[in-house]
């Protein structure tokens, strides 16, 4: 049952309007977007990052639900120790309603320094969602590159210099990453394809035990773009097939979107100033070798898709 | 009351039984690895309704810890040296968001060189934290200390943290009176929480990003609960003594009142020490002890009291604070007696790093030298003891 729009104009945003996030932020409308699946009886554990900065600059907060906030590397254990709590409790008959756990945390928080702590919750199978907003690098602290930064990106750590063209690494397959551990539920999404992105959320609510979602969240700041092309780009990403829509339910890998006419990558490459190095002849082949790297882990999810029927 | 032969590992654990938290999250290291084995028994056994959470590290452990707390349940963990090193950002922030969080901390030396015996280097390096730091003499009082701790802990809304020392105590058998569940389970009443995450209809933010306008208000308080702690820790001991029979107070003075000179110690070294103080009367020697049991808060005025009149007083620190100028306990009693006019002179011995024994007559050695101090020879002010120079 696809989402109504009309109808979820109407409800009261849960990530209140007023916090500070930049225009144009990427990650911001994700928060959006899954606080109006996720509804009130939620609480929200988080890692420090650009979304905590933004929107609880005491003494004001933009969370109309429980949040809290304890360090950088560690929102899935955060998020372990309430929900331990809320089965305690639950079980002395302290409380009794349904309440939805959710870590959030950026890219740092989730392919970098909180990975341990991810995998640890994941493994424990606690019954909660976790979403990465990965906007593919360290933002917060002025765009320094991460394992989600992709191959020939300029980052302030990972500079496009005369003699190093910016990031010379590809990027960590985070969601095969955790799909890997077995879990009930991990997925891909965008906040351009809003409707597969809250589909995803609210399967990953309902699912007993732990979910993911790994979340595209463009960030202007970053990847040097005009804030109201925030959308365009997600969606771009997901045209050119850099950024498939699929998900991984108990081990079944299946797309939710196939573009019909995938687009070349270099489409979404020339849109964001942290490629425009590339461009340049003498760096041309990054961008051969970036398309080659999206072609063969299309050919490889395909195969996935194919073996899970 | 029931007489049972435990280590201090065992009693920790049977207190954390009877305690019965609803959420224990913890991550084995030695010597304090039999804490968590033994609680995780009493889990699969049905013995306590706690939700176990048997983390992936200990910084995740205090991290799970933190969330529990926040979402109002009565939470508690084991760790040791290097655990605790790991929780080190964390335990900030227990602290800060003013959570009744209590760990069972068996006191091992940090690497390197990696060693697994005691020293108190651990939980110095703790010191500034914002916890409650309470030290055990022995396992009766790691017992008794653990149950006080989950009510301080909840009358101040700050986390505690009992140690007893590793292998010395963690693992060394010793006779226990253990209460009856009941009496704790009356003893500390309902948990007591600040406020909770659970709460749906009443949506808080906890650890919002504070600045330059708040930060400081904000420290200034958790400053001011540390201030307020002393009485509360005090007033949980002799509510625990009136009850049970053993009294415990911030400090532990032994044949101290016409002492001329005194040691201060912490942790299991007591004991012997206050053997050697026993001998030292016999030969007529003024010879008395101060054991600080509470580190955090600082009991400056028990400090005062205590040992302002003596006529020398030498401070053994099983820590190096690599400060370049003696263990962290010895400039802690320097600093408390600097407001006494005519201050006595104070004497540093660093000792039993690494686990290495601390013998009865190393300790005579020590008085004697101060006795000499006393009667004008001049000695180092920071001596090692027991160490190959």
């Amino acid at each position: 049952m696809p989402f109504d729009l009309k109808e979820l104009s109407k409800e009261k945003d849960l990530f209140a309007p007023g916090h500070r996030a930049c225009a144009g932020c990427g990650p911001a409308i994700v928060m959006r977007q899954i606080m109006a699946v996720a509804g009130k009886d939620t609480v929200v554990g988080f890692a420090t990052g650009c979304m905590e900065v933004v929107s609880t600059i005491f003494p004001y907060t933009a969370w109309r639900v429980p949040y809290i906030h304890v360090a950088f590397e560690n929102a899935a254990a955060v998020i372990s120790g309430v929900e331990a709590a809320y089965k305690a409790l639950k079980r002395k008959g302290k409380i009794n309603k349904k309440i939805n756990f959710i870590a959030i945390a950026g890219d740092g928080g989730t392919y970098d320094i909180g990975i341990q702590a991810l995998s640890g919750a994941l493994e424990r199978g606690h019954n909660f969602l976790y979403v990465c907003y990965d906007n593919q690098a360290y933002m917060n602290t002025g765009i320094q590159r991460s394992g989600a930064t992709p191959l020939g990106a300029h980052t302030t750590t990972s500079p496009a210099g005369d003699v190093i063209p910016g990031k010379v690494q590809w990027r960590k397959d985070l969601t095969e990453i955790v799909a890997a551990h077995g879990i009930p539920y991990a997925a891909q999404a965008s906040p351009s394809h809003w409707n597969d992105l809250m589909e995803k959320v609210k399967k990953a609510l309902e699912t007993e035990g732990p979910a993911f979602i790994n979340v595209l969240a463009p960030c202007p700041v970053g990847w040097y773009f005009s804030p109201e092309r925030t959308i365009k780009i997600a969606k771009l990403a997901v045209d050119t097939l850099f950024w498939p829509l699929y998900e991984v339910e108990n081990g079944k890998h299946r797309i939710t979107y196939k573009p019909r006419k995938p687009k070349p990558v270099e489409e979404w490459l020339k849109e964001q100033g942290r490629f425009r190095h590339l461009f340049q002849e003498k760096n041309r082949w990054i961008i051969e070798e970036f398309q080659r790297q999206v072609n063969e882990r299309w050919e490889r999810l395909l195969r996935l898709e194919e073996a899970s029927l | 009351m029931k007489i049972k032969a435990l280590t201090a590992n065992e009693a920790m654990a049977e207190a954390m039984r009877q305690i019965n938290p609803d959420v224990v999250a913890a991550y084995p290291i030695t010597p304090a690895t039999e804490i968590v084995q033994h609680f995780a028994s009493f889990v699969a056994d049905g013995l306590v309704t706690t939700e176990f959470v048997p983390v992936e590290s200990e910084h995740s452990a205090m991290s799970a810890c933190i969330g529990a707390a926040a979402a109002g349940a009565r939470v508690m963990t084991s760790t040791a040296s290097q655990g605790l090193a790991l929780m080190h950002e964390v335990l900030y922030i227990a602290a800060a968001l003013r959570l009744p969080i209590v760990i069972c901390e068996i006191n091992r030396a940090l690497s390197a060189p990696i060693n697994i015996h005691c020293d108190h280097s651990d939980t110095f390096g703790a010191r500034d934290s914002g916890w409650i730091q309470i030290y055990s003499e022995d396992s009766q009082e790691a017992y008794d200390s653990v149950i006080q701790a989950v009510k301080i802990a909840e009358e101040a809304f700050l986390p505690v943290m009992v140690t007893a020392d590793g292998f010395i105590l963690s693992h060394a058998m010793q006779r226990i009176e253990v209460l009856e569940d009941e009496e704790v389970k009356e003893f500390l009443g309902e948990p007591k929480t600040p406020y909770t995450v659970l709460d749906t209809d009443n949506p808080i933010t906890v650890g919002p990003l504070d600045l330059q306008d708040y930060f400081f208000e904000h420290k200034r308080q958790e400053a001011e609960a540390m201030r307020l702690a002393p009485p509360i820790i005090e007033k949980v001991g002799k509510e625990f003594g009136e009850r049970f029979g053993r009294y415990y107070g911030l400090v532990d003075p032994y044949r101290l009142e016409d002492a001329e000179v005194a040691v201060v110690v912490m942790g299991s070294t007591a004991g012997t020490a206050k053997e050697v103080v026993d001998k030292l009367r016999e030969e007529g020697k003024p010879a008395g002890l101060l054991r600080m049991r509470v580190l955090r808060p600082l009991p400056l005025k028990e400090i005062v009291e205590n040992l302002r009149d003596k006529k020398v007083i030498g401070v053994m620190d099983r820590a190096e604070g690599m400060s370049g100028f003696g263990g962290p306990l010895y400039t802690e009693i320097r600093s408390g007696l600097y407001d006494v006019p005519s201050h006595p002179p104070l004497y540093n011995y660093i000792y039993g790093l690494g686990g290495r024994d601390i013998k009865p007559e190393e300790i005579e050695e020590i008085f004697k030298e101060l006795f000499d101090a006393a009667a004008g020879k001049e000695i180092p002010l920071v001596n090692y003891k027991g160490v190959r120079e």
